[in-house]
């Protein structure tokens, strides 16, 4: 082998490795790390065709609205308890400290935490989108039905 | 009428981006010289025609014309006149005439200061350029016009700014950020120009570089101030959210990196030609996949965009075009690149190579963990989101033979290196390290994890590193400072930049604490050495909102160290309710309060965090940007007073 074609050889061995190496330490580390989405419903009555329910301790990311009425301060702690729903039954959330600025009752919120009875989850994030607006894409797509709804006008301010 | 006005400007504006991109390719092509010369006077007008369009919505904006769509979505008359400007880039429309404004304006100012370029180039620079222009301006005419209006019912009042928005780093942020995707724009054209004559050689890397060069020093400044204005606006305490829009960001960021260090290996050696065409061109198309991602509502995000699918296919065909046509050119002509000269494995350039690849690496890490999520979703397998953890894990894998090679690089040669030659260095480098970071880890913290370990490590061995390297040169060559050349501070400065974000984000990372509490006024609560006493709160008043004020007195061995104010303010227009957080800045750690709910009897719900060396990231992203500004200084790239001086010949 001429040393021109070696060092193509070296280089192309060296890209392969590069990728190969990053594909699969990404595979390993999104194992751990993928969170799956669940709206209330779907948390109870099982997701997709096969009907699938989380197990208790997983890790989970759910979606929904507030039920009015339903935010439960504790009186000594912060220790906060509030339902969601979308369109069907309620799950109860529990979180440990200051609710987002957008978090109000009726609105939409993710949080994210682990599923610690089957309609109880204790959420370590509580996430409501800098619009005050807001419902999760997926919410809003149980609730209404419609795929891809155009806004009649976009009154969201884009962000930056 | 003024805003119809503003839309004919543009429409003006997109004919002349029309006749930028052809006749003076057309020039360039048949050989035509007066066609070519055609070229600046087009661009100069697309950019004049771009700017009176967008000094209309800033005017339409700041006389309250709610007539205007944009104007009555984004704007209202008791925002403060510095955030009416601002709101004209505080949503989609505006954002993208915001761009197309920049993409003019780079144009012209290529145009203008490339004199010295052979028409040939010149030309086909400035027409590639100018189709770009024309892609983004088709795409404000048609699909997101600021200038539509509400009519014949129209609100008498607006909808107001997003309130988050209303913060000095947004007035910034965003020009500067798409000052950088839009001057990668430039370095892409180059490489096209290239591709298309058929010249890949030093010279076109020499023009390149400049201009690489000045996008990636405001790509560098608009992440940092848009990770410190996330930081200090959103009351979360996070700097970093690795969200699909900062990821946008982030990865021409990445490549870009990448790019201008093959530009320099290519303009000095020779080599890897077409591997930096291939960087130009990923640079820039990875930033209209970023304004794919951020702009067509496929992303689920705490960030709020537009959704609209027409607006996504229209990018999205744009994409492919830009990429699919470039990626031919270059399967066409990038065989024909010979490279001239040769190296050894244990050289600079190798170093180098290996910076790039393990660049491109994290970019493809970044571009895995964004796009997953949205593939999955569209194949009908369910919403997934890809945490926080997984970038960090991978970014840490990465960090330490990046930084390593960091260390090494800038002391290997061109061409090849003796191994003999570094070892005393190395070990000696190696050894000061270990004992600085073991010294002043386990003397200052109770606990260190190898995560601290490793990321304060190797902050330690770029930034040692540098010094060796300065007085290796110093003694050996007899050099003075001065002597030493604008592109070797420019390194170091970099160097040093990365080394103190390093630092920042391993501290910080695994010493920043936090404290949820309940405080009653008059109540104290200590975290680590600083007591905290809730005074109360006050209430406040500003232009637009009302609200509270929490007054907390903070002490350290019974010594007063400041009062913070953290505020929590309603809108008065949306009755969007906002945290202002309270920090109290030191190089060596921030205080940060944040003010949460009210709760029952006068109680207030209170955040406070320590944050250790959180300072230093932003410290970093800011001697980066300083580099780039040393590097743009060296006098090889004040072209117009070289070609001065070369024309006066004699008396230079």
């Amino acid at each position: 082998m001429n040393p021109r074609r070696k060092k193509r050889m070296f280089t192309i061995l060296a890209v392969l490795l590069g990728i190969g190496s990053a594909i699969g330490l990404t595979l390993y580390a999104l194992q751990e790390n993928i969170n799956l989405f669940y709206t209330p419903s779907e948390l109870i009555e099982g997701k997709g065709e096969n009907k699938e329910k989380p197990f208790i301790g997983q890790k989970l990311r759910i979606g929904g609205m507030v039920v009015p009425g339903s935010v439960v301060r504790d009186e000594e702690s912060l220790d906060v308890e509030f339902k969601l729903i979308d369109t069907g039954p309620l799950v109860t959330i529990r979180y440990h400290g200051i609710l987002p600025d957008l978090f109000r009752e009726g609105q939409g919120i993710v949080a994210q935490g682990v599923l610690i009875e089957p309609n109880v989850i204790e959420a370590f994030e509580v996430l409501a989108k800098h619009d005050e607006e807001y419902m999760p894409a997926d919410v809003a797509e149980a609730v209404k039905g419609i795929k891809h709804e155009k806004p009649k006008y976009n009154l969201n301010n884009g962000g930056y | 009428m003024i805003a119809e006005l503003g839309y004919l400007s543009l429409t003006l504006a997109l004919a002349f981006s029309i006749l930028l991109s052809v006749y003076p390719m057309v020039g360039a092509v048949k050989g035509n010289l007066r066609l070519m010369q055609s070229a600046p006077a087009f661009a100069l007008a697309q950019f004049l025609f771009t700017a009176i369009s967008f000094g209309i919505l800033i005017y339409v904006t700041l006389i309250d014309d709610f007539t205007v769509a944009y104007v009555a979505s984004h704007s209202s008359t008791t925002l403060p006149w510095y955030y009416k400007v601002t709101s004209t880039w505080g949503g989609h429309e505006g954002a993208v005439l915001l761009w197309v404004l920049m993409q003019t304006g780079w144009t012209a100012i290529v145009a203008f200061a490339s004199k010295s370029l052979p028409w040939q180039l010149r030309a086909r620079v400035l027409s590639i350029l100018g189709f770009l222009g024309l892609g983004f301006i088709l795409y404000t005419l048609l699909m997101s016009s600021p200038f539509e209006r509400l009519l014949p019912y129209y609100p008498i009042e607006g909808h107001d700014l997003n309130p988050l928005l209303q913060d000095p780093g947004m007035i910034i942020h965003p020009p500067l950020l798409y000052m950088g995707y839009v001057g990668l724009s430039v370095s892409f054209a180059f490489a096209i120009a290239a591709l298309l004559m058929g010249k890949l050689d030093n010279t076109w890397a020499k023009w390149s570089r400049p201009w690489t060069m000045a996008a990636w020093l405001f790509l560098t400044l608009g992440i940092t101030i848009g990770s410190w204005w996330a930081y200090a606006e959103l009351g979360w305490g996070g700097w970093w959210f690795w969200d699909p829009v900062e990821n946008a960001s982030l990865m021409p960021w990445l490549v870009a990196t990448a790019l201008i260090h093959s530009l320099a290996v290519t303009e000095k050696r020779g080599v890897f030609k077409s591997w930096t065409v291939l960087l130009a061109i990923a640079a820039f198309s990875l930033t209209l996949l970023g304004t794919f991602i951020v702009r067509s509502g496929i992303i689920v995000s705490v960030h709020a965009f537009t959704t609209d699918p027409g607006r996504g296919s229209f990018i999205l065909s744009f994409l492919a075009l830009v990429v699919g046509g470039s990626l031919l050119l270059y399967g066409l002509r990038a065989g024909t690149v010979e490279s001239s000269s040769r190296y050894k494995v244990l050289s600079r350039e190798v170093a180098l190579w290996l910076n790039n690849l393990l660049l491109c690496v994290a970019t493809l890490i970044v571009l895995l963990g964004t796009l997953l999520p949205m593939v999955h979703k569209e194949l009908g397998l369910g919403t997934i989101s890809i945490g926080v953890p997984f970038f960090n894990q991978m970014f840490f894998y990465l960090l330490a033979p990046f930084a390593l090679l960091l260390g090494l690089g800038p002391m290997l040669r061109w061409k090849q290196n003796k191994f003999s030659h570094l070892t005393k260095k190395l070990i000696g480098a190696l050894i000061v390290t270990s004992v600085i970071t073991f010294a002043w880890l386990y003397s200052s913290y109770e606990n260190v994890s190898t995560t601290t370990l490793v990321g304060v490590f190797f902050a330690l061995w770029v930034s040692l590193t540098v010094v060796i390297d300065l007085l290796d040169k110093l003694s050996k060559e007899g050099a003075s400072i001065t002597k030493l050349g604008n592109s070797f501070w420019a390194m170091h400065t970099a160097h040093l930049g990365f080394a103190c974000v390093v630092l920042g984000v391993t501290l910080t990372s695994a010493y920043s604490v936090e404290k949820q509490v309940k405080v009653n006024p008059g109540e104290q609560t200590q975290l680590n050495e600083y007591s905290y006493r809730f005074e109360g709160v006050k209430a406040i008043v500003g232009p637009n909102y009302k609200g509270h004020a929490g007054v907390v007195t903070v002490f350290k061995d019974e010594q007063k160290v400041t009062e913070l104010y953290a505020e929590k303010r309603q809108y008065d227009v949306g009755m969007q309710v906002m945290t202002e957080a309270a920090i109290d800045a030191k190089l060596s750690r921030d205080l940060y309060l944040a003010l949460g709910e009210q709760l029952s009897n006068g109680a207030w719900a209170l955040r406070i965090y320590e944050k250790p060396f959180v300072r230093w990231m932003w410290l970093g992203g800011l001697l980066m940007a300083l580099a780039g500004v040393i590097m743009m200084l060296d006098k090889r790239y004040r072209r117009k007073a070289s070609v001065a001086s070369e024309m006066k010949g004699v008396t230079a």
